[in-house]
């Protein structure tokens, strides 16, 4: 298994939408490209979202899992 | 009448499978007029606005007549010069954190109730949403017009609005990429 290094991860659990997604673009914007991000949610919605989200803005979702009601995404910036 | 059995409702499945194949445009601008000051309505205006600013689209919100209302600094009471203009301010008072709603407002139990639930489901206030899209470049353009008729001065409006402007310049915003939205 490649190990990938988490540049941040935000903590998006208990929020609803949209703020994960508001919260997961406001991080990556703030990051060089290649960076990645860990993003750990419990919206339901999220899984759909962050699919769309990274297909509209390019940041490519390495890889999303769910562990006990929490989601998480691994996004590498554009 | 006779024991007729009632037909199964048919439910469609919530999630429609997106066909791969189904040909993709993207909107690159995505313009909100934004006319009702009621709380719902900039609620949704906001989540809008944030959301389609992450998505990467530039955004722009034109706020006019009652949208108006809902830009002004929160801590702004009496707005206006003349004493309709100021009755107005007092009828319904301006700023992000003080909208009604539009039905079952009750004298303000209805958006108290709305805050609490917003705040057990961690749901973004219209206020957060508002900095959260300004902070992420969505620009926000006061109605000239407006401005005039409700008696407005520039410093009554919230930090970083953009120029007040008429209806012919955002109407020329518009593009062959652009989505415009009237809430």
């Amino acid at each position: 298994m490649s190990v990938i290094e988490i540049t941040q991860t935000v903590d998006a659990k208990g929020l609803s939408c949209p703020l994960p997604i508001v919260r997961t673009a406001q991080a990556t914007k703030a990051l060089p490209s290649g960076a990645v991000i860990e993003v750990l949610a419990t919206d339901a919605g999220s899984v759909k979202d962050f699919a769309a989200w990274s297909k509209a803005t390019g940041n490519e979702l390495i890889e999303h899992s769910v562990d006990g009601g929490v989601y998480r995404f691994v996004i590498r910036r554009k | 009448m006779t024991t007729a059995t009632m037909d199964a409702p048919v439910i469609a499945p919530a999630v429609q499978p997106v066909p791969e194949t189904a040909a993709e445009v993207r909107p690159k601008e995505f313009l909100i007029i934004n006319y009702s000051g009621d709380l719902e309505k900039i609620w949704a205006s906001m989540i809008m606005a944030s959301t389609s600013a992450a998505m990467g689209v530039r955004t722009r919100v034109f706020v006019t007549f009652w949208g108006l209302q809902a830009f002004v600094k929160d801590d702004r009471r009496v707005t206006g010069q003349n004493w309709m203009q100021k009755m107005l301010a007092v009828m319904q008072r301006p700023g992000i954190s003080h909208r009604k709603l539009s039905k079952m407002d009750f004298f303000g139990m209805g958006p108290w109730m709305m805050r609490k639930l917003a705040a057990q489901y961690h749901v973004a206030s219209p206020k957060e949403l508002l900095e959260a899209a300004q902070a992420m470049g969505v620009e926000f353009i006061p109605c000239q017009m407006t401005m005039d008729m409700f008696g407005l001065k520039p410093e009554d409006m919230i930090e970083g609005m953009g120029e007040p402007v008429g209806a012919a310049t955002v109407i020329g915003l518009l593009t062959e990429d652009s989505v415009p939205l009237f809430i």
